[in-house]
């Protein structure tokens, strides 16, 4: 069953310059259980992409539909968790308080924030960290209350815009393998938008690379890894072998420049 | 303490500039009373040595320029004759004087604490007035396009009318409408204080990013969510340095209110020390005035430096 699906999806941005194609023709189903990728250089219209899905941006022609309803339906029915760049806690709130926030809007009661709060600090692993301000813990630390925050309500789709591209080479793999965890365990669909050729390879079911000018999709893969993936993986032949095609993809995105 | 050095060796330049400063200033006023008490100076005659300008008579006279730090009523008394008014009309005159607190149980209105608490009660009204109402036109100026576009340019604008020339007027309307004594100055109050606190609360409730406001957007958050959950805490640093500028704005409003009405407070005393030629009495009230402001702010800063650390800011 398609969660997300997007048929002939336009936008354009109007700027100083005159219009701007962020993106062209674009044409993609996501199943629901999928980790899909979105990877290219900056301008190809990942981001934007992304945010179309959030309802945060609008397509200016073609159809877009996230669990069968528009995009702003979808937003309105709180059907996904974004998580952004930056980790954006509120300061001036603990790190329960900050994984509260969602909660608090949404008006869930006292007792079920607390049950969540602590659920989703545990599957975080950020347990006994409730009651810390956000600039007591270190920036992955950070990134992963945020994931928390995203996972609160319980959503089915988690959006991720570059979440670890702040963060260290050694960090960013742990996150990355407690990322998978917490997928399996969770069995969410998850859409993540990286510039990174291994991490894309290393968390996906499927790659969708992109070009930039206009923004669209060059290749979609289908990864043949399994589910299971311990970090090793990422020297198997099958894994270069998947990396390599994402590099051919991008290569030929710029040629045609 | 590393901090003292530095501001100790400035208080320290300031008083020694001023002492010098008393000599040239107060030259007329140091010959004419030697001259009374039966010394020599020359030329003789106040009348002459009016034309006669300040540097060539202490040229002359420099025996006895000594009494320049003790003339009665000096063009610019000495520091240690305005700390001895200063003296004079808080502890003597309320423990000792006959008008004071131990004799006759209430203020002395010869006293500059009388006076302060008129100035301070019409602040305080003034800038809780002015601060109230600058936050409700931030949030509507935030909230609306059009109030924006309408209140923000008149708001500049009141602020270029010279509060001087503005206060009489507000007094003989309130007047005119049975109003007076303390409310026409806190209303001037308010109106010098607002303006900051607009300023700086806009800016506060407008400093969180794209980013923060978009995540409230995934959460589909109300206006009203946004702005109790995002806004109000973002602009609470701001809010507190508007505040600081603004309960001193609202000291000066209270002064200036006084000015015109004669009816006590420390603007009153300004004046009135004016026109008798007490200068003693306009710098002790200046004086007060400036440590009153000085508490003022610091009891923000204080109230600030609480708040933030409930809010989590790092120590």
């Amino acid at each position: 069953m398609s969660v997300i699906e997007a048929k002939a999806l336009n936008l354009t941005f109007q700027s100083n310059d005159g219009p701007i194609q962020a993106l062209r023709d674009v044409n993609l189903n996501i199943e629901k259980g999928d980790f899909v990728s979105f990877i290219g250089p900056s301008g190809c219209g990942k981001t934007t992409f992304l945010r179309c899905i959030a309802g945060l941006e609008h397509p200016t022609s073609g159809t877009l539909t996230v669990n069968g309803m528009t995009p702003d339906e979808a937003r309105k029915a709180r059907a996904y968790g974004y998580v952004f760049q930056a980790a954006g806690l509120y300061p001036w709130r603990t790190i329960g308080g900050n994984i509260r926030l969602p909660l608090e809007i949404m008006g869930f009661s006292k007792s079920d924030q607390a049950e969540r709060v602590r659920k989703t600090l545990d599957l975080v692993d950020l347990s006994g960290f409730e009651k810390k301000f956000p600039w007591q813990l270190s920036g992955g630390m950070q990134q992963r209350a945020s994931i928390a925050r995203a996972l609160a309500f319980d959503a089915d789709i988690l959006l991720m815009d570059e979440p670890f591209g702040a963060l260290d080479e050694i960090v960013r793999d742990k996150l990355n393998e407690a990322l998978l965890k917490l997928w399996a365990r969770t069995e969410k669909t998850i859409g993540f938008v990286t510039h990174s050729i291994p991490e894309a390879v290393y968390l996906s079911t499927k790659i969708v690379v992109m070009s930039p000018r206009p923004g669209r999709i060059t290749d979609v893969i289908e990864s043949t890894l399994p589910r299971e993936r311990p970090l090793d993986i990422r020297d198997s032949a099958e894994f270069i072998q998947i990396a390599h095609r994402v590099r051919e993809g991008l290569r030929a995105g710029h040629i045609d420049d | 303490m590393t901090k003292a050095g530095p501001i100790l060796t400035v208080v320290l330049a300031i008083i020694a500039l001023w002492y010098v400063a008393c000599v040239p200033m107060n030259v007329q006023e140091t010959l004419t009373a030697a001259e009374r008490a039966g010394v020599a100076v020359s030329p003789e005659g106040a009348r002459e040595r009016a034309e006669m300008g300040r540097f060539a008579l202490m040229a002359q006279n420099s025996g006895v320029l000594g009494g320049s730090w003790s003339v009665d009523r000096a063009r610019l008394p000495a520091p240690h004759q305005i700390v001895a008014e200063l003296w004079n009309s808080t502890w003597n005159e309320e423990v000792y004087g006959r008008r004071g607190l131990v004799k006759s149980g209430s203020l002395s209105n010869k006293s500059l604490i009388y006076h302060g608490w008129i100035t301070l009660s019409a602040t305080v009204l003034g800038f809780a007035i002015g601060a109230g109402l600058g936050v409700l036109l931030a949030v509507g100026i935030v909230h609306s396009k059009t109030m924006d576009m309408s209140v923000m340019p008149w708001a500049i604008v009141s602020q270029t009318i010279p509060i001087v020339a503005l206060a009489p007027m507000i007094i003989v309307v309130l007047y005119s409408f049975g109003i007076q004594g303390l409310i026409p100055k806190a209303v001037i109050s308010a109106y010098l204080s607002f303006f900051p606190v607009v300023v700086g609360m806009v800016k506060g409730l407008r400093s969180p990013d794209a980013m923060q406001l978009d995540l409230l957007r995934t959460y589909n958050a109300s206006k009203s969510q946004t702005f109790w959950m995002l806004r109000l805490p973002s602009s609470v640093p701001y809010l507190f340095t508007s505040l600081k500028v603004g309960i001193a704005a609202s000291l000066v409003g209270a002064i200036v209110g006084e000015l015109p009405v004669q009816r006590g407070g420390l603007g009153a005393r300004m004046l009135g020390g004016s026109y008798y030629g007490q200068t003693e009495q306009i710098w002790a009230a200046l004086f007060f005035a400036a440590a009153m402001a000085a508490l003022l702010v610091a009891l923000i800063g204080w109230i600030e430096g609480k708040t933030l650390k409930r809010m989590g800011v790092q120590a």
